[in-house]
């Protein structure tokens, strides 16, 4: 997964004057959509490597060259970047980091993609540069070889550093081609402290939700809250559900667009639950988006949220005092194949421009962002697990330990899902469907036919180039 | 013109002609190149692929749809706002009483007319952000809140406006809330286009067909409105071209840009989709060069329409 929120609600005023201003150049409509494709001719890059490679040096990154860094400063800033940046030049005191961050990955960086790109992009947020067309054009470098170099302050390789499933999400065709530095839990979300009070206990099955729900409805709150602008939302918990309720093995079907996946058995079943909280109205009314919906909670307004762990993060400004924000697992039914299993993933990746001038010093870069020192800042900065391990271990906050313990007690396979990651089209189709599931526009058997559907089409299409997912 | 002048004049105009050609003609060139090709947008690498883009476009489902609903802003958005800026220029210019000074506009007629410019000096994306608090779907909305404490919307069931894709007279819901927006914003300056065209209109044409015994009705349809017909039909162009673009206010306004499940797609949004997305930069290139197409036309057609002899004052 590498899919984050971005404050699309609340826009920066810079953002705000910076669109203000492609919008006056889409004054004549054809005209500025016609400038928008433009492009220019490739420039040849220069070659800033060669200094002698070492146990210190893996890539032979030349003294005095200079790294151009690219930060996504969305959910969880960029404080824990510039800390990266002192781990770094304490190693290298020679090289220059340029670090910029922004919250427009694709308006900012694709452009410059065929000709003089960054060296390294942290490639993320809603403004994101489609993964697949990345990899398909050649336009990123494989990292295969940063993955076999020694680990900046730990024993072994920075593959042997990482948590699971760390690797196996950056990698396409064979080849590791992302860093993701974030590791993100997801699930439902609920304040302790008001559960002790109202002596609520937390439901793990579908069952002991709506057992629960009354109780929570004569409180005069909402039983669970999502956001309905952003279809990417939802389509956590529903695929999360059908991993749980059908197994691993059907969710790979999915990805591989195999015949008639989405009718596999459990599928359905994982769906109906969904379908009854909306018809049964336990949904806070409104159709709010992210961060509307995170205050809604925070304000008492409903019971659950289903996020992921960078919402501490997102909404520190607003946590009322004695709101234990905790993470709890997405609910099952009693015969779910992989009722245990958790939906845990590295996030924020990083990509590294084939075209990039300095690609040594934007890999020794990630060794840095991946050391102990580095993602043990992150956590303590971010409130959410790095994806090198023992990130968190020293850390003491209620949302992190929650989900923590959630890791500890998962089953044996992290839930993870690819498709959208695969095609663009199932991707918007996905999130459009979701988001009509969760209106009650749609029941659980039509959003199955109309996925199915959905799939189909892109299968059968000869202009998009198909992906396998094997493990 | 003597020799020594044109020399100035060309010596002039060759910088801004050359700018222009680089920055904004050369890019639809290059627009026009690349949909005849299958180019991603992320490399150097493309293939020639003649029309197919061209045909692929023709049997998008899509593409159809969007197109679709940007005909419907192209119908009602110059309609609504001219109807509307008349509307106001008239009552602002010659609907007020008249007197011994002759004709004149309502009470405080200064006043509207910058309050209903206003809009007019705010960015688009600026309205869209504005609006986006307006249209807030719950009870912290202006318009939710307002009608739920007055007891017209129940607050289990606020308005959805632009994630609410059902229907109204066949077309989405969300079409016609960002119709409202889109009226809102425009009528202001063509409010002002209009007025100004009226007072180019002699005081005694009115007085004329007052002494004949016209009422407001009929001085408005059959001495104001033939007599505007110029400025009418320039700005039923510009509002044409207004109406085929709509991005701005679909990109910050519905759910994911053309949402909720397409119900709010337009040309651009698509585009965008398609090239910024799906990686099909060659193919979105071929859906700019059509609308950019359908836009002249448009234009010309609608010039061509609306052209008769001016009447000189």
């Amino acid at each position: 997964m590498s899919v984050t929120p971005e404050n699309l609600g609340d826009l920066s005023r810079r953002t705000l004057l910076r669109r203000a201003a492609a919008a006056g150049l889409l004054a004549t409509p054809a005209m500025g959509l016609l400038s928008a494709c433009a492009g220019s001719e490739p420039k040849k890059s220069d070659d800033t490597g060669g200094a002698a490679k070492s146990k210190h040096n893996p890539f032979g990154v030349k003294d005095g060259s200079a790294v151009k860094v690219v930060i996504f400063n969305g959910g969880l800033g960029d404080q824990w970047a510039k800390e990266d940046k002192v781990i770094f030049n304490a190693k290298h005191p020679n090289i220059t980091v340029n670090m910029s961050s922004t919250q427009k990955i694709k308006t900012e960086e694709q452009p410059k993609m065929a000709t003089q790109p960054s060296d390294l992009v942290m490639n993320s947020g809603a403004d994101m540069m489609d993964r697949s067309t990345l990899i398909n054009e050649g336009a990123i470098e494989p990292l295969d070889d940063l993955l076999a170099a020694p680990a900046w302050d730990s024993e072994g390789t920075v593959a042997d550093s990482l948590l699971p499933g760390t690797v196996g999400d950056g990698t396409q065709n064979g080849k590791f081609y992302v860093v993701n530095v974030a590791y993100t839990v997801w699930g439902n979300w609920y304040n302790a402290a008001l559960f002790k009070k109202e002596g609520w206990q937390a439901p793990t099955t579908w069952d002991e939700f709506f057992a629960l729900a009354p109780k929570i409805k004569a409180k005069g709150m909402a039983p669970y809250v999502h956001d309905a602008v952003h279809g990417y939302y939802p389509r956590w918990a529903l695929m999360a559900s059908i991993w749980k309720s059908a197994g691993k093995q059907v969710v790979v079907d999915i990805d591989n667009l195999k015949d008639n996946a989405w009718k596999a058995d459990g599928v359905l079943k994982a769906l109906e639950p969904w379908e009854k909280l909306v018809k049964d109205k336990l949904l806070l009314p409104g159709k709010l988006d992210h961060t509307q919906s995170q205050q809604a909670w925070l304000d008492g307004k409903a019971a659950f949220i289903q996020v992921g762990t960078w919402l501490k993060n997102e909404m520190a400004a607003t946590i009322p005092p004695g709101f234990e924000l905790t993470l709890s697992d997405y609910w099952s039914n009693p015969g779910d194949k992989a009722a245990k299993d958790v939906f845990a993933a590295s996030g924020e990746g990083f990509v590294v421009p084939s075209k990039a001038p300095n690609k040594e010093a934007a890999k020794e870069f990630l060794r840095a962002i991946l050391s102990k020192a580095g993602s043990a800042k992150f956590a303590e900065l971010t409130k959410s697990l790095a994806s090198t391990k023992g990130s968190g271990d020293n850390v003491q906050d209620s949302a992190l330990s929650s989900s923590n313990n959630l890791m500890k007690n998962g089953g044996s396979e992290l839930i993870s899902v690819k498709f959208q990651d695969f095609y663009a089209d199932l991707d918007k189709e996905s999130q459009n469907l979701s988001e009509e599931l969760m209106a009650g526009r749609l029941t659980a058997q039509q959003f199955v036919d109309k996925m199915q559907a959905a799939a189909d089409k892109v299968a059968k299409d000869s202009s998009i180039k198909k992906q396998t997912r094997t493990a | 013109m003597r020799h020594g002048v044109a020399r100035f004049v060309t010596g002039f105009l060759a910088l801004p002609v050359a700018l222009y050609l680089f920055y904004v003609v050369w890019p639809f060139v290059q627009a026009a190149g690349y949909s005849l090709t299958d180019w991603g947008g992320y490399s150097d690498s493309q293939h020639f692929v003649g029309l197919d883009n061209y045909v692929r476009l023709l049997s998008d489902e899509l593409i159809r749809k969007a197109f679709w609903h940007n005909v419907f802003f192209l119908v009602t958005v110059p309609l609504f706002t001219i109807a509307l800026a008349l509307f106001l220029a008239f009552l602002l210019n010659v609907g007020g009483r008249e007197d011994r000074a002759g004709i004149r506009g309502v009470f405080g007629s200064g006043f509207y007319k910058i309050v209903f410019f206003f809009p007019q000096v705010l960015s688009l994306v600026l309205i869209a952000v504005m609006w986006q608090q307006i249209y807030r779907t719950d009870g912290q909305g202006l318009i939710n809140g307002l009608l739920i404490k007055i007891g017209l919307v129940d607050a289990d069931n606020p308005i959805a406006f632009t994630a609410d894709p059902e229907p109204f007279l066949g077309v989405p819901a969300v079409l016609w809330w960002l119709l409202f927006i889109a009226v809102w914003s425009g009528a202001g300056f063509y409010m002002v286009l209009f007025s100004a065209a009226m007072q180019s209109i002699p005081k005694e044409i009115y007085e004329a067909a007052i002494l004949d015994g016209a009422g407001r009705f009929h001085t408005f349809f059959r001495v104001t409105l033939p007599l505007l017909r110029d400025t009418v039909s320039v700005a039923w162009v510009y509002l044409g071209f207004i109406a085929l673009d709509m991005y701005a206010l679909v990109f910050v306004m519905t759910p994911s840009q053309g949402g909720p499940n397409h119900a709010s797609e337009i040309f651009a949004s698509v585009l965008n989709f398609t090239a910024f997305q799906k990686g099909q930069y060659g193919y979105a290139c071929a859906m700019g060069v059509a609308l950019a197409i359908f836009t002249i036309l448009l234009a010309a057609v609608q010039l061509r329409i609306t052209r008769r002899e001016r009447i000189e004052f």
